[in-house]
């Protein structure tokens, strides 16, 4: 399988995405911005972490309009992966590719720290290495992670069981604790937490690392 | 000719920033202070000529997130 991770002005978890990547044994491609269309054959798209142009505006807002987010728009609409982490799940949102919207913390602070998550559901391609309602260790990193969605986002993301990833003790406001979530197709997730922050012993926890493995195989054979 | 266009959080978005404002001013000794809102406010030099239905089109899909926030349009 092959992956395409995207480069922004101000990501900085992109070679951390990518390393995970590689390390799960997926060729991986760094993508720039400017570009208007991806790589032959890219099966998944990781939308990195990181602080794209600065977040003027809104986080994620100028992202949303680059050109390389219509080659990634294409390539979800044709049914590919995508993979979005904090500035990522955050420049989904902008896009409309994933509902809701992402607002400051509510204790107004950046939070820098590993927390427990709670896989909300196994069922889809990034999720099915873990066991609903199993705990994990993965670290967060953002301001602007409160998660909003309107009533009835809300509750069509927990009746189509979307909710990929809660918080055990919510550090951001989110509402219903969500921490990460999947499209209608179950093939877009955007999350808070960095699975690629954990996903290799010297990270202090590899919790991330299935993740990762599990897309590896679950891709190569699809 | 120029707009402005105010960007607010909707009616009911718990608002962070504008509460820290507000306990801060409490702390301060300004009393009867019910509710801060923060927003921002855009100015746009246009061409003249340009419709207000063009700068609404440029809140709708860049200026303000209308997931969470509302904005007005100001022509000046």
């Amino acid at each position: 399988m092959r992956a395409a991770v995207i480069v922004f002005p101000g990501s900085n978890c992109d070679r951390d995405l990518a390393v995970a990547l590689r390390a799960a044994g997926i060729e991986t491609e760094m993508v720039w911005h400017k570009d208007t269309s991806l790589p032959e054959g890219i099966d998944l798209v990781g939308v990195p972490g990181g602080f794209s142009y600065g977040d003027y505006l809104r986080c994620g807002a100028i992202a949303a309009t680059s050109p390389v987010i219509r080659a990634v728009k294409a390539h979800a609409d044709r049914g590919g992966y995508v993979l979005g982490v904090c500035n990522g799940f955050q420049i989904l949102t902008e896009t409309g590719m994933l509902p809701g919207a992402l607002l400051r913390n509510a204790g107004l602070k950046y939070i820098c720290r590993t927390v427990p998550l709670v896989v909300g559901t196994e069922d889809s391609v990034f999720t099915s290495a873990y066991a609903t309602g199993e705990e994990l260790q993965i670290p967060i990193a953002h301001h602007d992670g409160n998660y909003i969605a309107d009533a009835e986002t809300l509750s069509r993301l927990a009746g189509e069981d979307r909710v990929a990833f809660t918080y055990g003790d919510n550090p951001n406001g989110s509402v219903h604790d969500i921490a990460g979530i999947l499209s209608e197709n179950r093939r877009i997730l955007g999350m808070m937490p960095h699975p690629e922050r954990a996903a290799d012993p010297g990270h202090g926890g590899t919790d991330g690392k299935r993740l990762f493995a599990h897309l590896a195989e679950t891709l190569a054979t699809a | 000719m120029k707009a402005r266009v105010h960007v607010m959080l909707k009616d009911g978005v718990l608002d962070p920033q504008g509460e820290a404002v507000r306990h801060a001013l409490g702390a301060m000794g300004f009393d009867g202070i019910e509710g801060v809102r923060q927003g921002k406010v855009i100015e746009l030099d246009l061409a003249d000529g340009t419709s207000e239905d063009r700068v609404a089109e440029m809140c709708e899909r860049l200026l303000a997130n209308t997931v969470i926030e509302s904005y007005r349009i100001e022509v000046l």
